[in-house]
Parts: C-alpha cells; structure tokens; sequence
C-alpha cells in the first residue's frame, strides 16, 4: 500500500532524489561519540574553560596513580629534620614530625580523589530516585519528600557533616555518608524541576497510553532526558566535596592519623605559619588547584551543554 | 487595488544575495532576489520555512543579524538604495516611511506601557505634531482598522485586549506615519480562522484607504489568494517565479510552485475523488544545494540539463518570469488535487453498523481548588468547563473530523477519550466497554487498542531513543509480532511512512519535524490498534510537509481499516480527510454530520461563519461574507443559553440567552444545535457560490 520514496509524483520522471539519505560515516561516528557520553557531555572537548579543568584534575590524577613512584620518601616515616624549610633532599621541607611534604601531598591527593566522586556519586544516586518519584508522582509524596529535603537542607552543610560524623565517628565511609546526605536535597531538586518539565511532554504521554509502569517512566523515558544538567551539577559538586573533605580534614574529622589528608595537614600546620610556612602553603595549593580544576570543568561543560 | 500607473515602483529590489555566516561554514540565505512594489500595489513572497522570506524581508529594512553579509545587489527605496544608508538615516526611515509588521502581535507591543502611548511614540519619534493633533490622528487610525471604541482603548494595556484585535493595532501603528511600504512578516499566523479572516479583511481594505505599498511575507498560500496582487513564490533562497495572484494560482509555471498549490486541500476534492499529490524529499541543506537547479532533485519534469545548467528567472508572456527551463512543459501538465489529478489508491469504507466509539453526555471541568488560605481570603474554586456534555458516535473504518478554534475543548476532548484527563462526568463506551474513568485503571487489552498523534512533532518522540528503540518498544509490549520478527516489523513500518531503513538508528534530532511526525504515526499504528486519536498532527508542519504526512496518514489508516478521530481547526484538510464531522465551540457540539453535509446548508450560524472565513487557494472563488465580532468569551465563565449567542450573527432574540438550544436532526442524522428551526436553515444561501474569472473583491453584504 506504501508510496515507494520518491515516485508520489504525478508526472514524467521522478528526477534525482534519493530516497532520504542515511548520514554519511564520519557522521555516524561522530553521532555514536556522544551517544555514548550521554551526548552532551561529549561536547566537553569543544570547551577551552572545560580542557583547563580536566587538565588540572587529570593532573592530580595521574599524581595520585603514581605516587608510590613519585614521592622520594615514604610519607609517615620521620626522614628529616623537624620543620626544616625546603632544601634539595625535601623539596617542600618537612613537618612537625619530621616527615616529608612534597611526599605527604602526593600521597594525600589519593583520599580527596577517591572520596569526593565517590560521595557525590551516592548523592546523585539518591538525589536522582527521591527527585523522580517526588517529580513523577506529585500531590503528597512530592510534598512529604520536599519538606524532608529542605529540613535537611536548612542545616549548614559544614555543620551536618560534623553531626554526622561526631555521631558515628570519622572514618573514609562515614566521610563518604555525612557529604552524600550534605548533597541530596540538592540534587533532588535539580532532578525534581527537570522531571516536572519533562513529564508533561508528549512522548511521556504516549508512554502513559501504553500502560508503561510508574517505573519504566521513569527511569526509562524520563531520566536519560534529565541527565545533561545532573551531570554538569555532579562535577560542580565534587568540587565542594573535595572542599568539605578538605575542612573535615582541618577539624580533624576526616581520615584517621597518620595517613596523610591535605586538610589535615594544613590543620597541623597552621599553628607555626609564620615559622614554617612551607607546611600550610602546599597542601592548601593543593586543595584550591583541584577546586578550581574541578569548577573550571563543571563551568565548560554547563556552557557546551548551553550551546546545544 | 491594481497599481495606479505609477511609473516608478517604491521598492525596488535588486540581485539582492545575503549570506550567513555561521560555524559551519557559509550559508546563503538570499540568492539573486529581485522584485518591485508599486504604490496602493501588494506583493506577496510566499515560500516555506528556510526558505530566505524573511531574510529578504529584514534586508529591506535594512535591519540583518551582525553574522549576515550583504554579498551583492541593491534595496532601492524611492530612488536610494537602502543598504548603503548610514544607520542614523536608516533610523529616520524605519517606522516613517517604510514599516514593518511582525508576527507575534504580543510581543510586538510593550507590555507595561498603555496602547496609547506606543502609538504616540511612533509619532512623536518621526513628526513634530502637538499633543493634540497626535492624540487625534491615533484616534482616526484605531477607527481605520476597525477597532471598537478607540478611546477607550488608548487607555489599555495589550493584555487587555484580544490576539485579533492587537494585531490590528500594530498594523495600525505601522500605518500611523503613512508609509511609503509597509511589510508585513506573516502577521495573521496564530490566530483564529475567524480572527484572522477580520484581520485580512483590515488589510485588504487598507489598500483602498491608504496607497501604501505592502510586501506580504507568508507561508501560507491560501492566505496570500486573499490579500495580494502579485506574488513572488522562493525555494531555497531564490524567486523562482513572479507572477499575478490569479496567473499563479490557475496556471503555475514553475514545478515547485505547482507542487505547492496541488498540496492545498481546497473545498474542491476530498480524498475519495483525488488524493493530494505532494512534493517528494526535502529541501536541500544550506551545505549540499544542488549544481543546477535548486529543485531538481525533487522535480518530476527534470531532465539531465537541469542537473547542470543553473536557470535564470526569465520572462514569459504577460509579464511573469519563471525560473525553469522546461516551463512550456509544464504548462500543458495538470495540478494535483483540484479533482482531475490521478486516483492514487481507494479509502476505507465506513461500516455503519458498528460503532467502534460511542461518547455521551461527557464533561471535563478543570477545577482549580484554592489553596486554604485562598479560601480563608474568600476566593472561590475555579471551574473551567472545557467539555460540557458532548455525545459522538464513531463508526467502525471511519474518519471523523472535530472543528473547532482555539478553546473550544477538542484537545481535552481527545485527552479525555485516550484517558489523560479524568472525566468529570458521561459515558465513554469504546468496543462495548465502559472506559470512563482514567488511564491507570483501564484495562490493558483495552489501552492497546486506543492510541494517539501528538501535534508537536518536536516533543512527541523521547530524544534520548533511536527510531529503532521508539518503534520497537510498543510492539514488544502488545505482540502483535512475535520477538523475532520485530527487526522485519519496524522495517516494514519504516517503509509504510516513507522512510528509508536507515533511519533506524536515528535520533529525534536528526530527523526533521515532518520525519518525526511520521514516526510518531508509525508508533501509533504500530500495535494495530482500533481507533487513533490525532490532535493536530499537521499544524505546526510546512506546507509541503504537511501534505505528504496526510498522505502517510490516510494510506496507512486506509490499509488497516482503523478507525481516526481527527482534531483540527483547519476547515479545508478536515474536509479533505474525513467521512464525519462535528463542530465544537466552547466545550458544547455546535453541529455534527458527514462531510457533505456540513458543507452544505442546513448549517449552524457558526459553521457558516468558519466557512466563509477559512482562507482557500483560490483568488476567485466567491464567497458569502460573514464576520463574527469580538472574539470567543472565556471558558471560565462561558454565556448563559446557546454559547455562541454572544458572536451570533443569526440571533433571534432572548431565547438565544436563555435556553439551551435543542439538537434539531435531519433524517440523515445532520444533527444542529440551535434555536433557528431547521427549515429556515434549510433556506439558508450555500457560502461557497462558486467561482468567477476575475479575482473577487469583497463580497456582498453580509447576513
């Protein structure tokens, strides 16, 4: 019964045409890239704010990778003089205890790296379910969830995680716990206004038509199109909670002694700042450049996902 | 009003080629544009989305975005060339003695200031009068476009008055400083049939009052047969001919032009006499146009020469230039559509013995509680009654067509049926059983069997899945096909839409609008269900697109037999389509009865009125004019008694205001709701009476 393409014409010949092209192999390529990185983040690359960013961030990566190489001493052992300033066997000097800088600071970018994504992760993993159900579902759940989040939101953050850990005692889990709680309501928010829009759009409809369970709505149809704004919001986030495992760690609430901790360090040192200096400014270079790295990158993909 | 003899046009363009510059590389919107206006004299640039219009349109003013490049010709305003004018003389002319008309009439007008004042800045920005002479001369030009008490009016904001009746205040505004040329962006898109038809009539008598020359830009042919002299038609950038309004519409020259008229449905056929033939393809992208011809590729008449040589516009007996090179053969060829084209295949018979939807006495009323403290404060619940009792019956393999203008209730209609919307109250029976309540609680076999088209194609299809996963999905769920012929499916159903396979793996985002509404049917039909509800699929498509997508349409719902609610406000695709029709005005059924019969009389005063406002492709045919006046009241708070009292020509007194008006039936089942009895309506003149050899001016006196 179907018109072949391209003969629906009433007169002589038919001319050119091809039925619709398929798109060329380059194309195909380019277009399987950025399905696959959820699409917008793909456009990463085409950011120079966002190369800034993922350069620093991969720097301390690569840091953290290889610090058993890299650092020249083992970082809890006593291997110099006590507070000596930096000279060519430690090039950042050593600290009250004697141990040395340059290798503590390699070796505590492993915690603030593993933590922070990690307790962003189970925000976003929690902030995506209590967002989509409160968005999806509306009415009372969404009104009983929403005030639940903005009790929890009403704390200030810093004090929360202190309660949190206070509580139930520092450790790398309970850190994990005390941000993840700190960065739900947030992103629920954010997932909760994304659904509201798009659950009124028609292809959820004809979802609805089909008899699709409340589940299949939306984690299927819905979420995918939620997900640009989640992520761009989840990398801002790992900025700050790299931030707050940085101050956990000054208040002595982060990762137990003697494992080296970027803010902890800048806690033991902070006394003597006028006599060693070298012991506070390094490690708090340290936390502001993975910061900023990580702003410079959540900043370039918000504008590349803009652009689209 | 035919130019006076006036030796020299007032706008004359000239090779005009305006080029883009985007990412991408080049894009060149306006290729070689060339045309004249002369004074009292309207010309018409017609041609689909992308098509360059207005580009053209905004390098006249000499007004284009910072990337666009003025590669080549000349804007001739009175003698002087426009592009070349410093930006200080550009500013005394805009507004003064060359205006322009926008789209969007809500956004033209500032919202925070009163009407009154936005006029008076035209005028005190151009001319030195005194506050007086202002005030009046503001005063005499809401009168010449048919405002309603001008005075009062000044004292408005734009919120405070109707789509049509803002519409007519920029055009007047544009008008205020007697403009040499006025151009005009497609000002009557977006508004009502009825409205628009008011608006048009404003336009078409102000070339008798003022001698201003009017560049109309549109998309929409049937519009254009009303209002201009002359047309320019463009495809892809280029004119591809300039011709008389009677000339292009009777004979085109030009293939394209041609494909375009032949894709209007007109009163004329419907689709058991002809099936509307439509343009094959698409337009070419900005970065892949063709060698030769631009049209070629899409082009029945084309031969190898068009593939190679790029045609100039060149002039043709009386004054109208073609852009082809096979126009003597086109000219002896036949047009589509207007009832001698080709019978392409046989429609879906109707069985009227069984009915596959039967509706009665529905009502669906958004209730607006107010929150505690509202109601602490005294304000009370909101009800708007967008259904209010209304009964169809839906025959098995039939179409039905619902008409109506914007709130009239056939969008909650349709989401009340499918199950979006709770009904308030009624009866819905689908296949003998009850589904009126809403969807969660319908029973399974019953969803696969009631499915619907969006009308925007932009948000009908999840972005984030592939043809492939969109398609594949509901034929999994209903098993119509067993697992592993699902692949074979989706293929077949590609093909029925008039897609190549390689769509499967697409996204929403590199398909066009038309390809995904295309899709979306597919989705629909896909599960074979009994009845597709449509809510206007075509509306927000081309002209050509819109064509071929209605053609999908009618094969597919032909080939299965099923059966199509169709919602529309436009009168002429729902004549082409449909076996039944039912005419909606605020929430209530004005007149219900088959195709024939609503376009003949008896008719209810409403019908008469979209009838004889709906625009038709074709300058000559002759009409009854009926205006409706004001606009449609609130459904928050709709007229006591027959709704449409308030606008109704035919009134007959207080019993209109009062009473509910009786459904009067034929014996054929034409059912009217009004008070008028039936022989009177009977006796009622057709609208349509027929076409003449000169364009139509005004018609005879209205009712």
């Amino acid at each position: 019964m179907a018109d072949q393409p391209g003969t629906d014409t009433a007169g002589v010949g038919s001319g050119s045409l091809q039925p619709t092209q398929s798109p060329g192999f380059v194309h195909r390529v380019r277009e399987g890239w950025r399905t696959l990185a959820f699409g917008r983040v793909a456009y990463l690359l085409e950011s120079g704010v966002a190369k800034v960013g993922l350069g620093i961030v991969l720097f301390w990566v690569i840091i953290a990778i290889l610090a058993p190489v890299l650092a020249p001493y083992p970082p809890n052992d006593t291997t110099g003089a006590f507070k000596a300033p930096p000279s060519p066997a430690h090039i950042m000097g050593t600290d009250l205890l004697g141990r040395d800088v340059l290798s503590r600071l390699l070796y505590g970018s492993r915690p603030i790296l593993v933590l922070a994504p990690l307790s962003v992760l189970c925000a976003v993993a929690a902030g995506i379910v209590l967002g989509l159900t409160s968005g999806y579902f509306g009415g009372r759940v969404d009104d009983v969830i929403m005030r639940l989040l903005d009790a929890l939101m009403a704390f200030p953050t810093l004090l929360l995680y202190m309660v949190i850990i206070a509580a139930v005692g520092a450790s790398a889990l309970n850190v994990i716990i005390a941000i993840a709680f700190g960065g739900t309501p947030g992103i629920a928010r954010v997932v909760r206004s994304l659904v509201l829009d798009v659950r009124n759009r028609e292809f959820v409809q004809a979802a609805r038509l089909r008899g699709e369970s409340p589940f299949y709505i939306m984690f299927r149809e819905i979420l995918p199109n939620c997900m640009g704004p989640v992520v761009v919001d989840a990398c801002l986030r790992i900025g700050y909670a790299a931030f707050a495992i940085g101050t956990l760690g000054f208040l002595g609430l982060g990762m137990p002694p003697p494992d080296p901790d970027w803010g902890r360090m800048v806690a033991e040192g902070r006394q003597h700042i006028t006599s060693g200096p070298w012991m506070v400014i390094f490690p708090s270079l340290a936390i502001s450049s993975l910061v900023v790295g990580l702003n410079l990158f959540a900043d370039g993909i918000s504008e590349s996902s803009h652009r689209i | 009003m035919k130019s006076d003899g006036a030796a020299q046009p007032v706008l004359r363009v000239e090779d005009l080629q305006v080029t883009y510059e985007t990412r991408r590389g080049d894009v060149r919107a306006v290729r070689d544009v060339s045309f004249e206006v002369f004074q009292g004299e309207s010309f018409g640039l017609v041609g689909e989305s992308g098509c360059g219009k207005s580009t053209a349109a905004f390098a006249l003013m000499g007004y284009l975005s910072r990337n666009a490049r003025i590669e080549g010709g000349r804007v001739l305003f009175q003698g002087e060339n426009v592009l070349e004018r410093t930006e200080r003389e550009l500013q005394s002319i805009r507004g003064n003695s060359l205006a322009m008309i926008y789209q969007d009439p809500m956004s033209t007008l500032n919202p925070s200031f009163r009407i009154g004042d936005q006029l008076r800045e035209v005028l005190a920005t151009h001319t030195r009068t005194s506050d007086e002479e202002t005030y009046t001369r503001c005063i005499e030009m809401l009168d010449k476009v048919h405002i309603p008490d001008p005075a009062r009016v000044m004292e408005r904001y734009p919120h405070q008055l109707s789509g049509g009746q803002l519409q007519r205040v920029v055009i007047g505004m544009g008008l205020l400083c007697n403009p040499a040329v006025l151009i005009m962006d497609e000002p009557t898109t977006g508004l009502d049939v009825t409205v628009e038809a008011s608006v048009l009539d404003t336009i078409r008598d102000l070339r008798q009052k003022f001698d201003s020359g009017i560049v109309y830009i549109s998309h929409n042919l049937s519009v254009i047969a009303r209002v201009c002299d002359r047309v320019g038609v463009m495809y892809a950038g280029e004119l591809v001919e300039k011709a008389t309004v009677h000339d292009i519409f009777l004979n085109p020259l030009h293939p394209y032009a041609r494909g375009l008229i032949g894709c209007v449905p007109g009163f004329t056929a419907d689709k058991h006499s002809a099936m509307l033939c439509s343009i094959p393809g698409r337009v070419p992208s900005a970065h892949e146009m063709p060698p030769g011809c631009l049209f070629e590729p899409r082009c029945p008449y084309a031969t190898d020469a068009c593939k190679e040589e790029h045609p100039s516009l060149r002039e043709v007996d009386g004054g109208r230039t073609v852009r082809c090179l096979r126009w003597e053969t086109v000219a002896e060829g036949q047009i589509c559509g207007t009832g001698d084209g080709p019978k392409a295949f046989t429609c879906a018979v109707p069985d009227y013995e069984t009915s596959v939807l039967e509706v009665s006495g529905l009502r669906s009323y958004y209730r607006d509680k107010p929150s505690w403290i509202g109601s602490l404060l005294g304000k009370e619940e909101k009800c708007v009654k967008a259904v209010d009792g209304v009964s169809l019956n839906l025959k098995s393999h039939a179409v039905l067509g619902i008409v109506g203008e914007s709130g009239c209730g056939k969008s909650t209609l349709a989401k009340t049926i499918v199950g979006l919307v709770s009904p308030t109250d009624g009866k819905i029976e689908f296949l003998g059983e009850d589904i009126a309540r809403a969807l969660e609680k319908r029973p399974r076999e019953i969803l696969e069997e009631l499915r619907m088209v969006f009308q925007n194609p932009n948000s009908t299809l999840n972005p984030m899945q592939t043809v492939d996963e969109i398609l594949g999905r509901p034929l999994k769920l209903s098993r119509v096909v067993p697992r592993s012929e699902i692949k074979e499916e989706i293929r077949r159903w590609l093909a029925a839409v008039n897609l190549d396979e390689s769509y499967m793996d697409r996204k929403p985002r590199q398909m066009s609008g038309g390809e995904k509404q295309r899709v979306a049917i597919a989705r629909a039909f896909a599960s074979r269900p009994e009845l597709v509800i449509c809510d206007e699929p075509v509306s927000s498509l081309d002209v050509s697109v819109k064509c071929s997508v209605l053609k999908t349409l009618l094969t597919i719902q032909s080939a299965h037999g099923t059966s199509l609610a169709y919602i529309s406000h436009d009168l002429s695709v729902v004549h082409f389509l449909c076996d039944y029709i039912l005419v909606m005005y605020l929430g209530r059924i004005c007149e219900a009865g088959t195709c024939r019969e609503i376009f003949r009389p008896p008719y209810h005063p409403y019908t008469e009125a979209l009838l004889s406002a709906v625009p038709v492709p074709d300058p000559t045919i002759h009409r009854k004019r009926i205006r409706l006046e004001g606009s449609v009241p609130s459904a928050l708070n709709p007229p006591r008694g027959c709704r449409f009292h308030t606008r109704c020509p035919r009134k007959i007194g207080m019993v209109c205001e009062t009473e509910q008006p009786p459904v009067r039936e034929t014996k054929s089942g034409h059912a009217i709701a009004c008070h008028i009895p039936l022989a009177d309506l009977e006796a009622i003149e057709p609208v349509i009476m027929g076409r003449g050899e000169a364009p139509a001016e005004s018609q005879a006196a209205s009712v």
